[in-house]
């Protein structure tokens, strides 16, 4: 009992060190695919780390909630990618939240990450909360939808059921799995502010939506909500690479499997990351008002997913 | 029966057949032509490969010979004479978005459940692992002809009967193992004749009202004129 | 305890209602009445309320009883079971929260025009509608409680009536009410037709074919389902609500409504027997669009409370998705799965009324301090007014349904039944009904950016206006109401175990099945099915949530500088940004106006270039009035033209249609 919760422990402190690595290493394949050569990999690192010692700036016209809500959202993320199993799968902290009450964490980062972007009263952060809200309303049912896809299949809402149903099946063609799938890949790409709905190298320009709410923020303020919005590229990073590839993940605690499973995980999502940058490297931002068309097509897939599950997976 | 006891090739057969559903949908909401005509291409190509793959798993040889017949005339020689009917019409950049996209797919879903309802009694007869393959082609027929009312360019409209003509072969294919021979090499040619058809027809609307809007064709009514029609 | 303890509560309750009426009827000599006596008696109302509530709860069973008050052959019968002492648990919580916040907020009125002895008259009438309501135990009964409860309201609805908007709205209201009222008697009449008598014991006993029971079902729906404000029956809602003062609107869509959802499940769920999965569909399908379309306008809004009303219609929407999942369980003989969608309509219910409450509430606050309900004349309330503030941010976190508020927890459940879906045998049911969680899904998110949009305009920023820059915490009662409300929306979140405790006898008396796995993992865990299927645990949730933060906090805290300055914020450069260069209210909602532009009418007009006094206006309306409820007016109106004919002006002529109709009734009566 207290060994399953300390390696729950021990795998949520890997979220919150693994999260800059896994964004370095984007950035990085993003240069060499742009040929430059790039900042260093563990460049984040460095750059969490000066944040945190410099001195914080704080806008006259600020409520007390613009400096409580890094915290909040650093911390909800945090507890959301805790529950989502990275190297064990039958962890006694996946029990304390479902899939919808991970979407229902983030969903409260989100919020506080909204009302901080509108505390200062600039249009900047006005501008981006709006759009922020926008597209994470389009976006929630596609995932959801998604997620359910999943949760039919294994009868279970709950992440380690559905992974351990998965494994327990071995590997089949599921139509439901591919639409869900690249359903999950579109909320993914929408939620954590990436090409081609948001641009996460741009810092001031008309069309930002998650810079825009964090311009007024500065030293350690900033250095939590950038974590936070690391720690949730690693999530879903890690929710796709585990749903839909469960294979490898540590199915006891014993080291060895914990091994096996720290190491595939890394693979995944090295592959991921090399997917996204190339994705990256080739699409161009969209307009703000073709995003909705983008997020249809996740709700289209989400919901295909699901027809094709009642209709070709059951029988009658 | 669930898709855990099939084997392979089944399984394959019935994610193709997904597929085949979801290019249905893009063929719908597509706004840019030339992409449709890919789309189509792509839908031709997967029809034929559940063809192939049901030959694999049955007996029923003559289906080798159907794919290849549909790759050549669906996958292949239909959207080039598309593609080269677009480019002598000077449709290459058109694009036509739809009034409502999400109102016409959320349709297109309803009518997805409503061919499952259809389907569903005729299914619940143990006929073969395919039948639930006979929903999603009745739903592939019934978007080509939803396809057919949305749409005003008369190119997309012929994309949307092809698409049923599809939609069609499927259900052939995955209900009874295909057609006969001489029932298939029918049909085909008669989609080939319409397809060059459409085509002569194409060039003679162009001449006479210098549009493929067929909205424009409300003018062959023989009743009163409207009196808020747009000018042409 | 006996179980006589709890009709002696109940009785109570109604009297100390009766009574806040009866003392208001001096506050015309003596306005201070209103606030010293009257106003805190509907709070003792309210708290014996919740002591009778909560004592039929725990002791289980029901209690009857018959007043000899009523028609001679019809003495009125009263019956507490399970499902009404949960009501009335959810009456006396609001009411008496109300009680503490609104002696603060009808001192103003003491200066005004207004006639306090109505407020407080028909406010104890009110309540004292909604108790009997609940209490009833046969249809004449309910019928009087049922038109006392619309007809007070209607008064309060119309109490400040300078107001050409209010009385309109008033009348409106009076006019739906009636609609309304009309549909439920017919269905009573169907259900006594077949049950031989009008109290609910003889209709329970009826066995009725399917057709007439889908008559009484669908009379039951419009009647209720019109009170409880459904679409595409809502227009009179956003009208009514917001022109009472804010108490009472916080009363009609925190509590009233929900005397409605108790009449719906009383005649469904009870009295009608049989069920039949067809209704959960139509209860699917209206729910669905209710809560989407009410989200929708309820975003569009800029009137705060007229903001809140419509966000009423969305959560009954959602309220309904869950009565209709469990009919549609229940009718397939998934006692379990019924139950669980039931309970969750149960917990969403309570919950509403609470966040509703607390959120009018906070509304109130504002109006009573800064004078204004437009969110485009305010900002930076949060720290004129920090604890209105802040419990204003608890209620909005509860209704945006995040986790560890209470929100959440009737949304997880209901998410929870709908995905039991597989269970089912027909398809077209296991594909609809995810289609409909979608929605819900969909919903969930726009509540969030509406709360966004109302807290981050009216908190958040600087003040769009002088009044508001000058406004001023409220008093301490209207606090306190406000801070009991807060308190229960997050206990209400944080212990939902307990709470589904506390609901679990309704569903076993009404349905005969309880929830047994729920806490079956301790007090910790919530396993509505079984632990493997889902499993959520709020009070870790809050504790690693609190936990980590604290570590975080302790370890900048300790390690890191403290240094931190105070400047400007970023002006690109150039002027110094004022609060005229904040995003709007209506500029926040405008990239969901587009999206979803095709639902509203929007009439726009944007300002040229060159003109010298910039205006942009918008004008959004609802397309139901054009649609519904024009031509059922005109049709009215015409109507009228025809009868008011009859009005010759002559005595004589009345007194002869009075005479030729008695003949009439006396010939067909015999």
């Amino acid at each position: 009992m207290i060994y399953s919760w300390l390696i729950a422990l021990f795998q949520a402190l890997l979220y919150v060190a693994l999260a800059p690595l896994l964004i370095g290493w984007v950035r990085k394949v993003r240069a060499r695919l742009q040929n430059r050569r790039g900042a260093p990999l563990l460049q984040p690192y460095a750059d969490l780390r000066k944040l945190l010692i410099k001195e914080i700036r704080v806008p006259h016209t600020a409520s007390p909630l613009f400096r409580l809500a890094p915290y909040i959202v650093f911390v909800a993320t945090w507890l959301a990618a805790a529950t989502v199993p990275l190297v064990a799968l039958d962890l006694p902290i996946a029990q304390i939240a479902d899939i919808i009450v991970l979407v229902g964490l983030l969903g409260l980062a989100r919020f506080f990450l909204a009302l901080a972007g509108m505390d200062v009263g600039t249009a900047f952060g006005g501008m981006g909360a709006s759009r922020e809200m926008l597209i994470s309303a389009l976006a929630e049912p596609a995932m959801l939808m998604a997620v359910f896809t999943l949760a039919m299949t294994a009868h279970s809402t709950s992440l380690v059921s559905v992974m351990s149903h998965h494994l327990a099946d071995g590997f089949l063609l599921r139509p439901s799995y591919l639409f869900a799938f690249g359903a999950l890949v579109l909320v993914a790409l929408a939620e954590c502010s990436r090409i081609p709905v948001d641009n996460p190298t741009t810092h001031l320009e008309l069309t930002m939506v998650h810079e825009a709410m964090l311009l007024e923020y500065s030293g350690r303020h900033l250095a939590l909500m950038e974590w936070a919005s690391q720690i949730k590229l690693l999530l879903y990073g890690v929710l796709i690479a585990n749903v839909f590839f469960p294979w490898g993940i540590g199915q006891d605690f014993g080291l060895l499997a914990l091994g096996i499973g720290l190491v595939v995980v890394l693979l995944k999502l090295a592959v991921l990351g090399l997917a996204l940058a190339t994705a990256e490297t080739t699409l161009a931002k969209m307009r703000l008002f073709r995003v909705p068309a983008f997020l249809n097509l996740a709700l289209l897939l989400a919901l295909l997913g699901l027809l094709s599950h009642v209709i070709l997976e059951v029988g009658a | 029966m669930s898709l855990t006891q099939l084997p392979v090739l089944q399984q394959f057969v019935l994610l193709l057949a997904a597929l085949a559903l979801f290019l249905s949908f893009v063929l719908l909401a597509q706004a840019r032509l030339v992409a449709a005509i890919h789309a189509f291409a792509w839908q031709g190509v997967l029809v034929s490969a559940v063809t192939l793959v049901v030959a694999l798993a049955g007996t029923a040889h003559h289906l080798y010979f159907s794919a290849a017949l549909t790759l050549a005339l669906k996958g292949l020689l239909i959207p080039w004479m598309l593609h080269r009917l677009v480019r002598r019409l000077s449709l290459s950049r058109h694009t036509e978005t739809l009034r409502w996209p999400a109102l016409v797919i959320m349709a297109a879903v309803l009518l997805v459940i409503f061919s499952y309802w259809l389907v569903e009694p005729m299914v619940a007869q143990d006929l073969a692992f395919t039948r639930n393959i006979v929903a999603v082609s009745l739903a592939v027929v019934l978007i080509g002809l939803l396809m057919m009312v949305f749409r005003q360019q008369a190119v997309a409209q012929v994309l949307g009967f092809m698409s049923m003509e599809n939609g069609l072969f499927l259900a052939a294919v995955s209900a009874t193992a295909g057609m006969p021979l001489v029932v298939e090499l029918g049909v085909a040619f008669d989609v080939l004749v319409a397809m060059v058809l459409f085509g002569v027809f194409f060039f003679q609307i162009r001449e006479s009202i210098d549009s493929l809007d067929v909205d424009r064709l409300n003018r062959l009514t023989e009743a009163v004129e409207i009196t808020g029609e747009r000018p042409g | 305890m006996s179980t006589h303890a709890v009709l002696l509560l109940a009785a109570l309750s109604v009297m100390l209602a009766l009574a806040a009426s009866a003392t208001s009827l001096l506050a015309s000599r003596e306005p201070r009445i209103l606030r010293l006596i009257a106003m805190p008696l509907i709070g003792f109302a309210g708290l014996a309320a919740v002591a009778a509530g909560l004592a039929a709860l725990i002791l289980g069973g029901s209690v009857t009883t018959t007043l000899p008050l009523g028609l001679p052959w019809m003495p009125w019968h009263i019956r507490i079971d399970a499902l009404s002492g949960l009501f009335l648990l959810l009456i006396g919580l609001v009411t008496s929260a109300i009680g503490i916040y609104a002696p603060a907020y009808v001192r103003d009125f003491e200066r005004g025009r207004d006639s306090l002895t109505a407020l407080g008259g028909f406010t104890g009438l009110f309540l004292t509608g909604m108790l009997l309501v609940v209490l009833a135990d046969d249809a004449f009964l309910f019928m009087v409680a049922w038109e006392l409860m619309s007809l007070s309201s209607y008064f309060l609805v119309a109490f400040q009536h300078e107001n050409a908007a209010n009385r309109r709205a008033a009348f409106l209201y009076l006019l739906m009410a009636h609609i309304g009222g009309l549909a439920i008697l017919l269905g009573f009449g169907v259900l006594a037709a077949f049950g031989h008598g009008f109290d609910f014991a003889s209709m329970r006993e009826a066995t009725l074919s399917p057709g007439w029971a889908s008559l009484a079902f669908a009379l039951a729906f419009l009647g209720f389902g019109m009170k409880a404000g459904l679409m595409p029956l809502h227009a009179w809602l956003p009208e009514a609500h917001p022109a009472a003062p804010s108490h009472i609107s916080a009363l009609m869509s925190g509590v009233m409504l929900k005397v409605a959802v108790y009449g719906f499940i009383r005649v469904v769920f009870d009295l009608t027997g049989q069920l039949q999965w067809q209704w959960g569909v139509v209860l699917i399908l209206i729910g669905s669009l209710s809560a989407l379309m009410g989200v929708l306008f309820a975003l569009m809004q800029t009137d705060l409370k007229r903001l809140l009303a419509y966000s009423s219609v969305e959560n009954l929407g959602i309220i309904f998705i869950a009565l209709g999942l469990a009919l549609v369980f229940l009718s397939t003989g998934h006692a379990l799965l019924g139950s669980l969608a039931f309970v969750a309509a149960l917990y969403h219910a309570i919950n509403h009324a609470l966040f509703k409450s607390l959120l009018f509430l906070g509304a109130g606050a504002i109006l009573h301090s800064a004078h204004e309900r437009d969110l485009e004349q305010m900002g930076g309330l949060l720290r004129r007014m920090p604890w209105t503030g802040s419990f204003f941010l608890i209620g909005s976190l509860s209704i945006s349904a995040l986790p560890p508020f209470n929100g959440f927890v009737s949304e997880w459940l209901i998410f929870q039944a709908a995905l039991q879906a597989w269970q089912l045998d027909s398809g077209v049911l296991r594909s609809l009904i995810p289609i409909a969680s979608a929605v819900l899904a969909l919903t969930g998110a726009l509540v969030a950016a509406t709360f966004v949009k109302v807290y981050g305009i009216a908190f958040l920023g600087q003040a769009r206006s002088r009044h508001v820059r000058h406004a001023r915490q409220g008093a301490l009662g209207m606090r306190v109401g406000q801070g009991l409300l807060a308190a229960l929306c997050v206990l209400f979140g944080v212990l939902p175990t307990q709470i589904i405790g506390l609901l679990e006898p309704v569903s076993a008396q009404m349905l005969g099945t309880g929830l047994p796995q729920a806490g079956a993992q301790g007090w910790l865990w919530l396993t509505p099915i079984s632990s493997e299927t889902a499993s959520y645990s709020a009070p870790l949730t809050i504790l690693l949530l609190a936990l980590i933060a604290g570590i975080a906090f302790w370890w900048f805290v300790r390690r890191a500088p403290r240094r931190m300055r105070r400047r400007d914020p970023w002006d690109c450069g150039f002027a110094p940004p004022s609060p005229r260069m904040q995003y709007t209210a209506t500029a926040f909602a405008q990239p969901m106006r587009r999206v979803f532009g095709m639902l509203f009418e929007i009439d726009e007009s944007r300002p040229a270039f060159d003109d010298a006094a910039p205006r942009y206006r918008l004008k959004l309306t609802d397309r139901a009035w054009g649609l519904l409820y024009l031509p059922v007016m005109q049709a009215v109106e015409a109507a009228s033209r025809r009868v008011v004919r009859l009005q010759s002006g002559n005595v004589r002529v009345y007194l002869g249609w009075t005479l030729a109709t008695l003949l009439v009734l006396l010939w067909i009566i015999s």
